[in-house]
């Protein structure tokens, strides 16, 4: 069994392509041409290149001395939070942006949540000179303003979503509302691993950087290839999908998916997908979600801003119902808990999002001999209103 | 014989009108249904709303929210529809995106629509390969005829793969965009339909998206069967509530 898409994108039954027929040429466009382009000796040089010299990767995986003797196990940090723009995002849309110009796409489109995403995108369309909207809920854009006046620095025009919620998943139906009335010059940055086939194949691949660079590290470090374990979070899921995709087809690396709790699965405010979500269609792809007997997708809540999406990609869904992966998740207390211990204990302040992550080893016993890999997805500036509201510093 | 497949063989032009279940006030549909029938429209699509609807312009989009909050979901539909047979004999399509029939069960909403005397399905997020691979057998069971988009960038060859998947019509989106974004038609969209009537489909042809009044509807039926018109009857319906229907569909021909 591989835990990969298949030709059609499907993980087991999920996955796919459900969308309205006005997007069917897109997607078709993208789904004939992006393993072949991503295929291209010339692709991937100029992909390399940019990782390298401007997202500075490899990003280091650093072991976590005192981490790791707190909690009696070989704790290892992969230190995406130290990519070019705060963290992972920018490997995916530095793949997407060289995409769009293969396609020669002169016009790119985002959604955002935190805002992230929205940053990564609007920095590699500032790179190359492509024409840049992102759009972010009404509500994001009023609580994430440092994020807005980033993108707005770097040349994109951020246009509120109004529709719905006003948030992530509202910001995502308006970028497919403007790439169906904009299908022949516009490229869609998705930003993670969710939506149509191939987007999620697409997003996981080029993220796949993370896993590739664990290997070849660990191997310098500890003499051998495979952790026992590789954490991550899951919003979407592509920095969890990142970290996985090398060892999704070698059952002796233990996957751990960690979802943001929120104020606790069964308070009504949470967004422990896994736990909570039904089979249903978001966003043209069939998996878990969020939503009402009725099949209104809901809204979810979580105090990481890049958590809060109310379903999870068709990865993460096959890995959750296969047992392939094993999926926990950690409440906003627990979380910044875990978020401040890092701070002291190794001198890093992490994302929220990865501070879920962190928060793994306070409520799962490891063996002193594993090895764990924690993919640190972004760094906290971004969150430092928040640590500051919620630790009253 | 499925009432869409008689009425498209009448020889004139279909006027097929869009709203949303449950707007402007939840219990609206049934009077909708029954003054559109009288003032002589020739098919009705009935929107059932869905909290993200991706291929809908503003218009509907707020439509579909309201009916949410005003109480409308799938089984109060049903409920709201289980009588209409007994009052109006006009074809019956519901539209909605895909994520609440499959919550419903595939087939248990197709045996609902059966039983209540619904002719047909558009389901825009339903994709022509899964349809065929999965549910195909149980619409045709229920006799319910499934209706496929085309748009003005559907490749040539796919527009024959959904010709032959279709019995009924083909819904004919009259430009790239979401509901209710354009009004009116350029020489693009001449050409268009000018061009998807020299192919000779087996199906009719009925065009959506833009047409709002005499002039439009005129215009999208000189090459084709029919137009539908949706958030220019929503925008009535906000403005007006059901009272006036009757004054909006006779402007249209």
């Amino acid at each position: 069994m591989s835990y990969h898409a298949d030709e059609k994108g499907y993980y087991g039954e999920f996955g796919g392509a459900y969308i309205p027929e006005m997007l069917y040429p897109n997607c078709e466009e993208l789904r004939q041409n992006y393993l072949q382009i991503m295929g291209e000796p010339t692709f991937k040089e100029e992909f390399h290149h940019l990782l390298k010299d401007y997202v500075g990767r490899p990003t280091p995986l650093y072991f976590a001395e005192r981490l790791s003797k707190k909690y009696n196990t070989k704790i290892y940090l992969k230190r995406e939070d130290l990519c070019h723009t705060g963290a992972h995002k920018v490997n995916n849309t530095i793949g997407q942006i060289l995409m769009a110009k293969k396609l020669g796409k002169n016009r790119i489109i985002a959604e955002t949540g935190a805002g992230q995403h929205g940053v990564a995108t609007a920095t590699v369309c500032a790179l190359m000179g492509i024409e840049c909207v992102v759009y972010m809920g009404e509500i994001d854009i009023a609580r994430q303003a440092p994020n807005v006046a980033r993108m707005k620095m770097l040349g994109a025009e951020v246009r509120p979503a109004t529709s719905g919620s006003k948030t992530l998943k509202d910001a995502t139906n308006e970028a497919i509302r403007d790439w169906i009335n904009n299908p022949v010059d516009t490229h869609y940055i998705i930003g993670s691993v969710v939506g149509p086939h191939p987007y999620p194949d697409m997003v996981a691949r080029f993220q796949s950087v993370i896993s590739e660079e664990i290997k070849s590290q660990l191997l310098e470090k500890e003499g051998r290839e495979n952790p026992d374990y590789v954490v991550a979070c899951v919003g979407g899921g592509s920095n969890a999908a990142g970290a996985f995709y090398h060892f999704l087809d070698t059952p002796e690396v233990g996957i751990i998916a960690v979802e943001a709790a929120g104020k606790g699965i069964h308070s009504g405010e949470s967004a422990a997908t896994s736990a909570l979500g039904k089979v249903g269609i978001i966003h043209g792809s069939k998996t878990l979600l969020m939503q009402t007997p009725d099949g209104q997708i809901t809204e979810p809540y979580s105090i990481s801003a890049g958590l809060d999406y109310p379903g999870v990609g068709p990865m993460h869904a096959h890995l959750y119902t296969s047992g392939r992966g094993e999926f926990i998740s950690i409440t906003d207390d627990d979380a910044m808990k875990a978020g401040l211990e890092l701070c002291k204990l190794e001198g890093i302040i992490p994302a929220i999002e990865s501070s879920h992550a962190l928060a793994i080893f306070e409520n799962r016993k490891f063996k002193e001999d594993d090895i764990v890999v924690v993919n640190l997805s972004g760094r906290g500036d971004k969150d430092l209103q928040n640590y500051i509201d919620y630790f009253k510093l | 014989m499925n009432r869409i497949k008689q009425k498209l063989q009448e020889d004139k032009k279909i006027l097929s009108i869009y709203f949303t279940a449950g707007y402007p006030k939840l219990n609206d549909t049934v009077k909708i249904i029954q003054d559109l029938e009288k003032n002589g429209v020739d098919l009705i699509e009935i929107g059932l709303p869905f909290s993200d609807p991706l291929a809908d312009g503003p218009t509907i989009q707020a439509s579909s929210t309201a009916a949410l909050k005003n109480g409308m979901n799938t089984a109060l539909l049903f409920e709201q529809l289980k009588d209409i047979r007994k009052t109006v004999s006009i074809p019956l399509i519901l539209m909605g995106y895909f994520n609440p029939v499959l919550q419903f069960g595939v087939e248990e909403f197709c045996q609902k629509c059966e039983e209540i005397g619904i002719d047909g399905l558009i389901l825009p997020d339903l994709p022509l390969d899964v349809y065929q691979d999965q549910y195909e057998a149980i619409f045709k069971k229920h006799g319910l005829i499934n209706v496929f988009l085309i748009t003005p960038q559907t490749s040539r060859e796919r527009i024959l793969a959904i010709d032959a998947a279709s019995e009924g019509f083909i819904y004919m989106v009259s430009s790239a965009s979401t509901t209710g974004a354009k009004n009116g038609f350029g020489p693009e969209q001449t050409a268009y339909f000018e061009r998807i009537a020299s192919m000779n489909l087996n199906n009719p042809q009925i065009v959506g998206f833009g047409i709002s009044n005499a002039n439009t509807f005129q215009l999208a039926t000189e090459k084709t069967k029919g137009a539908i018109i949706g958030s220019a009857f929503i925008k009535h319906l906000t403005q007006n509530g059901t009272s006036g229907i009757a004054e909006f569909v006779t402007q249209i021909r």
